[in-house]
């Protein structure tokens, strides 16, 4: 019996299975094809990507003894769904917290689904002995694991803004490199942060199969796709730590900065900024605690005196002028100018200490006679053959940067201050175009005023005048470890005065060691030359600055001296640098000198300051 | 007048290559669905990969067997095996043990059975049995009761072995009875219950409160109208009546539009006035053109509207909340990735996740690592398409098409109504389990726990399907038997 009818409904049935399919096909174009979504969420879901964390480089000093290495630290991570019932009490006894605290910091995880199958961090850093008794007890914990991490460990309590320290990363640091993620860790000052993308390395990763439940099944094809970590460079500063170490223990008690620069490279040999503290102090769970503290002293100790500080360079700044003069032809050597115990024109008067008068170039850096520049400057300024007093000022601003004023150095540290040198611009604004002469700004010929240094680059000043005109931007990183230091610190910086015009300024500089302002900064049988300078502070008594190299030729050593609210730059700066010049160039203090030495060690200028 | 055939020659080859082409891939994908990264071993007869190819080896013992066994054997002993196959049933019923929540294994001995697997060819037999009696044709009361009865008895035996899926698949032989004379528009009906109920569901509940934004409603009675009118079309041809009736519609709504600029008033009240007046008219034309099929249109008009409204009701009072919950995720109600829809969003995940190449043998990250529930079994297509990717599913795909036309195509060409019908219910079995099982992995049909045919892991469902079909293939190689 056959119905023609009803054998065309397998042509309907045959439609409907085609049509089916084409449904699901078309779905399978839209989940296979058009949604990636799906695979990230399959890999998300299935890949534990371990972060495998690099030995961060260590730093080595100018003599390759080792300043600054790691310590194995401890993470405790928790993955919440696999977290079983458990004896918090036992916990908290291995890992030392009390038992509050600990729940204070699971209640602060994020509880969302997506988290609870992710290892968040619970508390970081524990030491190997801490470690040491959790890790008996882990078993009994499902749910808590481990994460191995390193923290600084340094081996000399000092140079810690020099080194700089190594901190969480903040958000910001994260938005702006995608290195980082949350809870890494990264250089926040110092060489730590200037030198950061070298010392940090490249972290690795191990992938891992996380089941359904988030238990490990292994690893990823073998470990095949694992990325091991690169571990950061080393690198050797040309820091000399038993030079950095004296200088902090001179600078004891007092608030201040000393900056040593080897002329010959620019390679920095001591940072010292005081008041100082251990950097141990600001690694590991202390780390918050104890920067509070210290951000919270009035005395800033966080403050990195030899960059940041600010302060007219006062006496030490006659050198720069008396060289530009004779580069101008404004002066020679033998120009002699007279010194009334001071400088007057008019109702204007410099005063000057006692000293002999009418001195030629040699005896005006010697006796540090006032005068004399007040005189040179009227003379540079006013003078015709610049057209005003305006581009005259021009030329000499443009001098006085050259010897690395104004601007930023451009040192390897992260956060240099660049003093502050003014324009004719600046004077127009204050006093009207055309209405300043040279009486008006006479305070900058003798470094006060509107003029301010910082330690560094007093120190780079000295190094310019020991190599007879030329600088290298100082620098603390002598060698990277398979790299290469910036090429810029092999880079010759030329003052605009010629080399000859040095020789009768440094014989001024000399002479005021043998027989001048700065005789206490005489080192038996090493040619000194030194210059005292003493700033001006409108908040309390004058900051004491000493300026010098030595020896006199082929020079080793330039070094800057601050000593806030001390007084005459001879008092204590002066002293200070000598004394460090004698430790870089001879080894030891000369015993005829040790009553200075101890002076200097036991004075303490700030009585109420805290000791750190 | 019968002759004698080889029946190595007349077998239908393509098909078994298919279904050994089938099984084989099964077996890979079983495989890599239980492969463990921690544990590689390839047969190890305690997992199920091993234990899925031992059923395949006596696969092969049953195959032969039953193309051996004289093919009229089916016809003498249909409604014996049937009677057996419902006792195992009931047994079953009463005293299989509950696994995972239902109660579908009996268990003898060392062995263990899904009854469901046996119950599906032996009714297939049974049904061919009957309508194959001389002079059968379904049509009227008398013959379709029989019909009915042996479809439902099997499935309201299954139903109580809490296995909800597996009682669904007797419904499968509808389509088996649509091509044996059920007049096509009952199948329509059926759609249209789902279609109404899914509008209902899911374009809200408030139709005992009507709003001037219940889209539900609104929604619904516009389909019902729109299938009012198709199906004046298809049964009166009657041109002339279905523009008056349109027009009658587009007259209200362009009322209601205007009445709503004045003051607001629910949409769904004038469409229900005008529904009421074209079931009137429709009952007037009735009587006046004396035909049957404007009447029963009017009645189809007033069951759609009491069907709608009472699916909410349907919904919410006689589902269980697990199903509600099912099908509230399934229609995108609810996004629950973690409760009801986890499953199917695994499921999505792992095949998504498989893009174009797939991940390649054995790499499948979200099988290996158990993400999918049922992998090997009721979600063994998300192992393909991990794997295997787009190309390889679209292959698997390609190949469940080519084998279920070509049953189509077979059970077409019987010569006999026994055969034929058991065909088309062999056909119809297989279509619904490949339907419904890809489309819930796929994460287009209901989760029904039913496995995919020669691919998902199980010793009862491998047999099921094999033996479904290779009394077919039997029947099949005799059709040349009997000389007309």
């Amino acid at each position: 019996m056959i119905d023609k009818h009803l054998q065309n409904r397998k042509s309907v049935l045959a439609g409907i299975m085609m049509i089916i399919v084409v449904i699901y096909v078309l779905q399978l174009i839209n989940l296979q094809i058009f949604n990636p979504t799906y695979k990230e969420h399959a890999d998300s879901n299935a890949f534990l990507n371990k972060t495998q964390y690099p030995a961060r480089g260590l730093m080595y000093d100018r003599n390759e003894k080792l300043l600054v290495y790691n310590k194995p630290a401890y993470d405790i991570m928790v993955v919440l769904n696999e977290v079983e019932p458990f004896d918090t009490v036992d916990f908290c006894k291995a890992v030392n917290l009390s038992v509050p605290f600990f729940k204070s910091l699971i209640n602060k995880l994020p509880k969302d689904k997506g988290y609870s199958y992710i290892p968040q961090l619970l508390l970081s850093q524990l030491s190997v002995e801490e470690y040491a008794v959790l890790q008996e007890k882990l078993f009994k914990f499902p749910g808590f694991y481990i994460q191995n991490r390193t923290l600084r460990e340094y081996t000399y309590p000092c140079a810690a803004h020099a080194l700089g320290s190594v901190g969480e990363v903040s958000k910001t640091n994260i938005e702006a490199d995608d290195y980082y993620r949350s809870g890494d860790y990264a250089g926040m000052n110092g060489v730590e942060k200037h030198y950061e993308k070298e010392l940090r390395g490249k972290k690795g990763v191990e992938i891992l199969l996380r089941d359904y439940r988030g238990r490990i099944k292994g690893k990823y094809e073998e470990g095949e796709m694992d990325i091991d970590p690169i571990s950061g460079k080393n690198l050797t500063l040309s820091l000399d730590i038993d030079l950095q170490m004296y200088g902090e223990q001179l600078m004891q008690g007092k608030v201040g900065s000393v900056v040593a620069i080897e002329p010959a490279t620019g390679e920095i040999l001591a940072m010292v900024s005081s008041p100082s503290f251990n950097p141990s102090d600001l690694v590991g769970r202390q780390r918050t605690k104890n920067f509070r503290a210290l951000n919270n002293d009035p005395i800033k100790p966080l403050l990195d005196r030899p960059l940041m500080a600010r302060y007219p360079p006062g006496s030490t700044f006659k050198v720069v002028n008396s060289l530009i003069f004779k580069e101008e032809e404004i002066i020679t050597p033998a120009t002699r100018f007279s010194c009334n115990n001071g400088f007057v024109a008019g109702r204007l008067r410099v005063g000057c200490h006692h000293h002999p008068n009418n001195l030629d170039l040699v005896g005006s850096i010697q006796h540090s006679c006032n005068a004399y520049y007040c005189h040179g400057l009227r003379a540079m300024l006013d003078n015709k053959k610049y057209g005003s007093t305006e581009n005259a000022f021009t030329v000499w601003k443009d001098a006085v940067v050259s010897f690395g004023f104004g601007y930023k150095l451009g040192v390897d540290f992260p956060n240099e201050n660049r003093g502050y040198i003014p324009n004719a611009e600046v004077y127009n604004k204050i006093y009207g175009k055309g209405s300043w002469r040279a009486l008006t700004v006479i305070s900058i010929a003798i470094g006060q005023g509107e003029v301010i240094s910082t330690p560094i680059q007093t120190a780079n000043l000295a190094a310019a005048i020991a190599n007879r005109g030329y600088w290298y931007p100082p620098h603390i990183v002598k060698h990277i470890e398979g790299g290469k230091i910036d090429s810029m610190y092999y880079k010759k910086r030329h003052t605009v005065v010629d080399p000859k015009h040095f020789d009768s300024t440094i014989e001024g500089m000399r002479m005021a060691v043998v027989a001048g302002t700065a005789r206490v900064a005489a080192i038996d049988s090493v040619e000194v030359c030194g210059k005292t300078g003493t700033a001006q502070n409108p908040h309390g008594k004058d900051h004491s600055i000493f300026m010098a190299f030595a020896p006199k030729d082929n020079p080793k050593i330039a070094i800057a001296v601050f000593v806030e609210n001390a007084g005459f730059g001879a008092t204590w700066a002066g002293p200070i640098a000598s004394l460090m010049m004698e430790k870089y160039l001879k080894g030891s203090i000369n015993p005829k000198r040790k009553y200075l030495e101890d002076r200097m060690l036991n004075t303490n200028l700030m009585p109420s300051a805290k000791k750190h | 007048m019968l002759r004698n055939i080889k029946i190595s020659q007349a077998v239908d080859w393509p098909t078994i290559l298919m279904y050994i082409v089938l099984v084989i891939m099964g077996w890979i994908s079983i495989y890599g669905a239980s492969y463990d990264f921690e544990h590689p071993s390839v047969f190890d007869f305690d997992q199920n990969a091993g234990k899925q190819l031992l059923w395949i080896g006596s696969c092969v013992f049953i195959c032969i067997s039953l193309l051996m066994i004289d093919s009229r054997i089916y016809d003498v002993f249909a409604y014996f095996i049937y009677a057996a196959a419902l006792v195992l049933l009931i047994l079953t019923v009463l005293f299989a043990p509950e696994i995972k929540g239902s109660k579908s294994w009996l268990v003898l001995g060392p062995v263990r059975i899904q009854t469901v697997e046996i119950a599906k060819f032996a009714t297939g037999l049974a049904l061919a049995k009957f309508m194959s009696r001389y002079n059968f044709r379904l049509k009227g009361f008398k013959n379709y009761l029989p019909v009915l009865l042996l479809i439902i008895t099997p499935m309201a035996l299954v139903l109580f072995q809490k296995e909800a899926g597996s009682a669904l698949v007797f419904l499968a032989f509808f389509l088996m009875l649509y091509r044996e004379g059920m007049p096509g528009v009952l199948l329509y009906l059926a759609g249209c219950c789902v279609i109404l109920f899914i509008i209902v569901i899911k374009f809200g509940s408030d139709l005992l409160q009507p709003t001037a934004d219940s889209i539900g409603a609104i929604l619904a009675v516009f389909f019902i109208i729109i299938t009012q009118l198709g199906f004046l079309f298809v049964f009166t041809k009657n041109l002339k009546q279905i523009k008056y009736i349109g027009l009658g519609y587009v007259f209200v709504i362009v009322i209601a539009l205007v009445v709503n600029l004045i003051i607001p008033v629910s949409y769904l009240y004038f469409l229900a006035v005008a529904m009421f007046l074209s079931v009137l008219y429709l009952s007037w034309l009735s009587i006046q053109l004396r035909a049957k099929p404007y009447v029963l249109i009017a009645l189809f008009t007033i069951g759609a509207v009491a069907y709608a409204y009472s699916s909410d009701y349907l919904f919410t009072s006689v589902l269980q909340p697990h199903q509600q919950m099912r099908i509230e995720v399934l229609l995108g109600m609810q996004n629950d990735p973690t409760g009801a829809g986890y499953n199917v969003n695994q499921s999505k995940i792992a095949i998504g996740s498989g893009q174009f190449l797939g991940k390649g043998f054995l790499n499948g990250t979200q099988t290996k690592l158990k993400y999918v529930p049922e992998q090997d079994t009721d979600f063994i297509f998300c192992t393909v398409g991990e794997e295997y990717g787009f190309w390889g599913s679209v292959l698997v795909l390609g190949l469940y098409l080519a084998f279920l036309l070509r049953l189509l195509h077979m059970a077409e060409r019987q010569r006999e109504t026994f055969s034929r019908v058991y065909g088309y219910g062999v056909v119809s079995i297989f279509f619904f389990h490949f339907a419904i099982n890809i489309g819930m992995v796929l994460g287009l049909a209901p989760v029904i726990g039913i496995p995919l045919p020669f691919f998902s892991y199980g010793g009862s469902s491998l047999w099921g399907f094999t033996i479904l079909l290779f009394i077919f293939l039997r029947l099949d190689a005799s059709r040349l038997e009997k000389m007309r």
